[in-house]
């Protein structure tokens, strides 16, 4: 894929998937007698009608997609189907909660940053179990992290019923997180904080990460064709899996910390509505490039965002949106199938998560077999 | 300990397992020929509402089996795009639980308004085996269960002979090792692919059905509640076996209505750790994996589209 | 076994069975088939040989439906044949055992044997089936053993085991002494005897002549996609086979500039590499390679001759450093070159671009950042040096052609000098102008001092190259003479 490739295709793939998603989102209202016109005007009133909506309304709900996003999309590249990022992000934004519960409020920002560092750590370590079970006992990683998902939530709730109860003891959820220990905002006079810029510098960052050094080369190698990097490039493949799973699980972890410092202030069992499923949508409309993961992450805030306005304006059911979004993966799944068919010249599958065969140059066709 | 509080908790282990064994069982065929269907909570969710929407004009039993069509619906479209289109399973799998969540909650709100009041529905009592129903302790768990809990039951039986005792099964069992060979002898595993991921898309619409008729009773948003995601961990808790699902089920049941029992029993220990106990078992269950235990070869692996 | 219908129960031995005439395929640009027949009769064992490249299993392939000619007919008792699949051949009687098992590991024996079938499963009757059959034909199986525990000889009468239960008549077996023992090939033979004596037709490629001539009634000779040799087994030699196979008349070898190869270019250092007693396995440890014992000097190349499965492909791995002995030393150089010959799989990464793909060499041990600038310099000059002709500086490896990638891996692999390098069938698949490009790389680097071997499965690019020529045979290496008969013989002797 050529330079420019690198830049057009990601804003094509986002442009197509924005355009995909508004034209079956009217389809769906028009079947279901709802006004269109009525319910777009609202989805734009609650996503993109000023910049005050957009911060308070898409970029907020951007900034865990865009994390966990992040932490979908480095696993992949690495060759790692890391379903776990709900479970990581619980569990950091429960440790970022513990620490912010736990330092005095005196603290200030430095408490923030411990409260992160907390969430990023927990994230991580989380994400190592089913890293150490996949390369020393051959666990399938799909499957354990599932499970992990469900464990972390247990846990949480244990906590938030527990040790990490508020003081009344009325409901399960954490102490309100002190004013001086939250997240500063971006933007005065709306609900965005520093949380989005953290997101959108880091997404810089492991672009550079995955592209300037030969940490990163090695994880994209080692996704790409595990046998060549060992073979060829003498890449200790296990390292660079465990290391890639537990930087995916890391950043995770920094959402939830992020999201609990900054949104919520308080810790409780559904703090994640999903965002480490929806994650892998926005992974793979970024087709699994870090810097296309922020323009991602906005177009699926921004139905979010939309979503809500919608139900609320337009009387439109929420889970539409989950619909819209659900056919625009399909889609695109779809999409390149027909790419791989229509031309197989050229690389289209630059990005596409792992699990496909690795290639073989005496095996597949048109080479002829052994005679 | 006195028997009721005893027979109490068997009976909600076993109304717990019931949803949880019949998709876990649709799962396991799936799996074994290959194919890890993520969407199984998709088909759960649209089962549950399938059930409540047909449950008035069919009466509860037919409902169930909407139920299960609508799993299969939605599972049609997973098979089309994972394995007619041959994309990644996982991901499809994401997007059909997403799809089936969202249309699942629009829908409900369009058919039945935005009041969210309760809607209910008529329920399947529990059908009681005369004589076995009278067992001390076991007599009423196991043998005062509505309908759904005995097609589960011996739905278990059946898979087992049907994957064991028929050159289908072994077929099936076959493509999800090593397909290339199941072509060599014959078979085709793509078709068999398609067949069982329906199969296990129609297990979870079951599920779902019997969420609603013979448990809940009414339809809320999100109620499959990550069963879909629970069944997996039973298929592979179970060794991708059916009478393991059974035992793992059982197991993942007994957790959820340990909580009751604790209340019963006046523990403090927390009820989330019996929620958990049982994936923590299915982690080192995989983690000890030996040759006849381990997942089905080519699980969740994308054949050369050349082939 | 079951006859083919018409033959009312008797069989004439010597009666035709299988008849392929005038058979031709063509892969792309390659034709692998041109014109090949074969004559099989009934009571016959019939051996098919050839060199790597004849179409000898491209030939059998066709007979056993997993491919279908461009032209050319075949006959069955002389009713026409014309598989399109496995199933149907196998319905027509005909079984073939491939060099690859095509068995399901995690079952028993009896359950593969009873794949494919319908209804009901019994698997003690499949069982008591297997018994009774390996029983008559003398193929010891446990009908309840796991494949995966099962040797590669036992896998093996396990797949003749699926064939006779299908009531094969004719049963083409592919190389299926690679991997057998001594004793087992005996075994094996014995029994493609007696199944012939019985009425059926055993086709066997195979490579060792001495084996052939001892069990064979007719043989076939393929070079080159056609039928050169057709003849009685005792109405031939050894000799006159090899020459058969290897061509008709044994050729000079000149290289590039039309002169006779001298041999050893005498430079009396230490050697580069050095093996002392190494003793080497395959993936599924079996061993294949048996206490080898060489050196590889600087500024010498050093042809590796052998057949298919003789154990070079493991001493290629332990002298490139990518395998360790499981007995035994290797003293190797710190850098060492190595082109493996799936380069799709095991040297480059198809979907990443021409400067990650040269990035690739060294990245295990590299830290910091990546000079990607540094390395855009070094592979444009690399590129121009070796004339690897690409689109545009970005292009991905899967857009170049297969002559210009391997170019490349060359180029890349000898970009930091390395003191040794190692090449596996760096031609194969290659143009004539590719493979020249690749063969003055090569000597250009033996010129330049690095300890270079090479190993093709095409005996005269080995010939054409070395200074130094060692075979491997049936896991052990011996030194011979750059003498084509001399290592033709060599090869085909177990």
């Amino acid at each position: 894929m050529t330079r420019t490739h690198a830049v057009t295709r990601p804003l094509l793939d986002l442009l197509l998937a924005g355009v995909l998603a508004v034209a079956v989102l009217s389809a769906l209202l028009a079947i279901s007698g709802y006004s269109v016109r009525d319910a777009l005007s609202a989805l734009w009133q609650g996503a993109f009608s000023s910049w005050s909506v957009i911060a308070s309304g898409t970029l907020l709900r951007a900034t865990p997609l865009l994390f966990t996003g992040l932490a979908v999309a480095v696993a992949f590249r690495a060759g790692i189907l890391n379903i776990g990022a709900e479970g990581q992000l619980l569990l950091g934004a429960t440790a970022a909660t513990a620490m912010a519960i736990a330092v005095p409020a005196s603290f200030g920002l430095i408490g923030t940053m411990l409260a992160l560092c907390a969430g990023l750590i927990a994230g991580g370590a989380w994400a190592f179990v089913p890293a150490l079970l996949k390369v020393r006992f051959g666990v399938l990683e799909v499957i354990s992290t599932i499970m992990l998902n469900v464990v972390a939530l247990n846990v949480t709730g244990l906590l938030v019923r527990g040790p990490l109860q508020e003081p009344t003891r009325t409901f399960p959820q954490s102490p309100l997180i002190e004013q001086a220990l939250r997240l500063p905002r971006l933007m005065t006079g709306t609900r965005l904080h520093i949380g989005f810029a953290l997101a959108v510098l880091l997404a810089i960052g492991m672009a550079w990460f995955l592209h300037a050094t030969a940490s990163g080369f090695r994880l994209r190698m080692t996704g790409a064709n595990s046998r060549a990097a060992s073979s060829a490039g003498g890449v200790d493949v296990t390292r660079v899996t465990v290391l890639a799973f537990v930087l995916s699980g890391a950043l995770a972890g920094l959402g939830g910390a992020v999201e609990v410092t900054g949104v919520t202030y308080a810790l409780y069992e559904n703090l994640s509505p999903g965002y480490g499923f929806t994650a892998i949508a926005v992974a793979l409309l970024a087709r699994l490039n870090p810097i296309a993961a922020v323009g991602s992450a906005i177009v699926f805030g921004a139905l979010e965002a939309g979503a809500s306005a919608m139900q609320r304006e337009a009387h439109v059911p929420a889970g539409m949106v989950g619909v819209v979004e659900a056919c625009v993966i399909l889609m695109l799944l779809a999409s390149e199938w027909v790419g791989e068919r229509l031309a197989s010249t050229t690389s289209w599958n630059r990005g596409a998560p792992p699990r496909t065969p690795e290639p073989s140059s005496v095996s597949a066709a048109p080479t002829p077999p052994s005679p | 300990m006195t028997a009721a509080p005893l027979a109490d908790f068997l009976d909600a282990s076993i109304r717990s397992a019931t949803p949880l064994l019949i998709a876990a069982l649709g799962e396991t065929i799936a799996e074994r020929s290959g194919v890890i269907n993520v969407g199984l909570e998709g088909a759960i969710i649209v089962g549950c509402l399938a059930g409540l929407a047909t449950a008035s004009t069919l009466g509860p039993a037919p409902a169930l089996l909407a139920a299960a069509a609508a799993g299969v619906a939605i599972t049609a479209v997973f098979a089309l795009v994972a394995i007619g289109l041959v994309a990644d399973q996982i991901i499809t799998g994401t997007a059909i639980t997403m799809l089936g969540l969202g249309i699942t909650s629009t829908l409900y709100r369009v058919i039945y308004g935005d009041s969210g009041a309760a809607l209910s529905a008529p329920t399947l009592g529990p059908i009681g085996i005369p004589l076995l129903k009278d067992l001390p302790i076991l007599g009423r768990p196991l043998f005062q269960q509505p309908l759904p809990t005995y097609v589960a039951f011996l739905l278990v039986p059946t898979v087992w002979w049907w994957l064991y005792r028929t050159h289908a099964g072994l077929a099936l069992r076959a493509t999800g090792e090593n397909p290339a060979a199941a072509r060599a002898a014959g078979a085709r595993p793509r078709r068999i692919q398609l067949w069982a991921t329906l199969f296990g898309g129609a297990c979870g619409g079951l599920a779902g059905g019997t969420l609603v008729l013979a448990q809940v009773g009414t339809f809320a948003e999100g109620m499959s509640a990550g069963r879909g995601f629970i069944a997996i961990a039973i298929v592979a808790l179970g060794r991708w076996h059916p009478v393991g699902a059974l035992m793992a089920a059982l197991l993942f049941g007994m957790a959820s209505a340990l909580q009751f029992l604790g209340q019963a029993l006046g523990l403090t220990i927390p009820y989330q750790i019996f929620l958990a106990i049982p994936y923590v078992l299915t982690l080192t269950a995989l983690g000890i994996a030996s040759g006849r235990y381990r997942a089905p070869a080519a699980l969740g692996v994308r054949p050369n589209v050349a082939a | 076994m079951v006859l083919p219908p018409g033959t009312n129960g008797t069989v004439t031995s010597g009666a035709p069975r299988l008849a392929l005439h005038a058979i031709s395929r063509r892969y792309g640009g390659l034709q692998a088939l041109d014109g090949a027949s074969l004559n099989a009769a009934a009571g016959e064992v019939h051996a098919l040989v050839g060199e790597n490249g004849a179409g000898k299993t491209t030939l059998m392939k066709i007979a056993f439906g997993l491919e279908t000619p461009d032209s050319g007919t075949m006959t069955l008792d002389g009713a026409p044949l014309a598989p399109r699949s496995p199933r149907d051949a196998m319905r027509a009687g005909i079984g073939m055992v491939q060099q690859h098992f095509a068995l399901v590991d995690a079952m028993t024996v009896a359950e593969n044997v009873a794949l494919g079938g319908t209804g009901t499963l019994d698997l003690h009757a499949t069982a008591t089936l297997i018994t009774r059959i390996s029983a008559d034909a003398g193929l010891p199986l446990d009908p309840h053993a796991r494949v995966g525990t099962l040797p590669l000889s036992a896998q093996q009468r396990l797949e003749i085991v699926k064939a006779l239960a299908r009531n094969t008549h004719t049963l083409i077996l592919d190389e299926p002494t690679a991997v057998l023992s001594p004793d087992e090939s005996r075994d094996l033979l014995t029994w493609a005897r007696r199944f012939a004596d019985d009425g059926g037709t055993v086709i066997l490629i195979a490579h060792k002549l001495r084996e052939i001539l001892s069990i064979a009634d007719r043989i076939t000779v393929l070079r080159r996609g056609r039928t050169i040799l057709e003849t009685r087994a005792d109405a031939t030699t050894e000799t006159a086979l090899a020459h058969a196979m290897l061509g008709l008349t044994p050729l000079a070898v000149r290289d590039k500039d039309g002169r006779r190869h001298t041999s050893i270019a005498l430079r009396p250092t230490n050697p580069i590499i050095t093996l002392r007693g190494v003793t080497a396995t395959d993936e599924n440890g079996a061993e294949r390679l048996r206490d080898a014992t060489l050196g590889v000097h600087a500024g010498e190349i050093l042809g590796i001759a052998a057949i298919e499965g003789a154990g070079q492909r493991e001493l290629l791995r332990v002298m490139a450093g990518r395998l360790t002995p499981l007995r035994g030393t290797a003293t190797l150089p710190a850098s060492i070159g190595w082109v493996p010959e799936d380069r799709h799989r095991d040297a480059v990464v198809l979907d990443a671009t021409l400067l990650e793909n040269l990035a690739l060499r060294g990245a295990g041990s590299r830290k910091g950042l990546v000079a990607w600038n540094t390395l855009r310099g070094q592979a444009a000059a690399m590129m121009r040096e070796r004339d690897v002709r690409a689109p545009e500086p970005n292009t991905t490896m899967r857009q170049l052609s297969g002559g210009n990638q391997q170019k490349f891996v060359i180029g890349r692999e000898l970009a930091d000098d390395p003191r040794a390098l190692v090449v596996e069938n760096p031609t194969r698949g290659l143009d004539i102008r590719a493979t020249t490009s690749v063969h003055d790389a090569l000597r250009a680097a033996r010129d330049a001092g690095t300890a270079v071997v090479v190993y093709s499965s095409d005996l005269d690019e080995v010939l054409a190259l070395a200074d130094r020529i060692i075979v491997v045979a049936g896991g052990r290496t011996y030194d011979v003479p750059n003498d084509r008969d001399l290592v033709g013989r060599a090869m085909l002797d177990a």
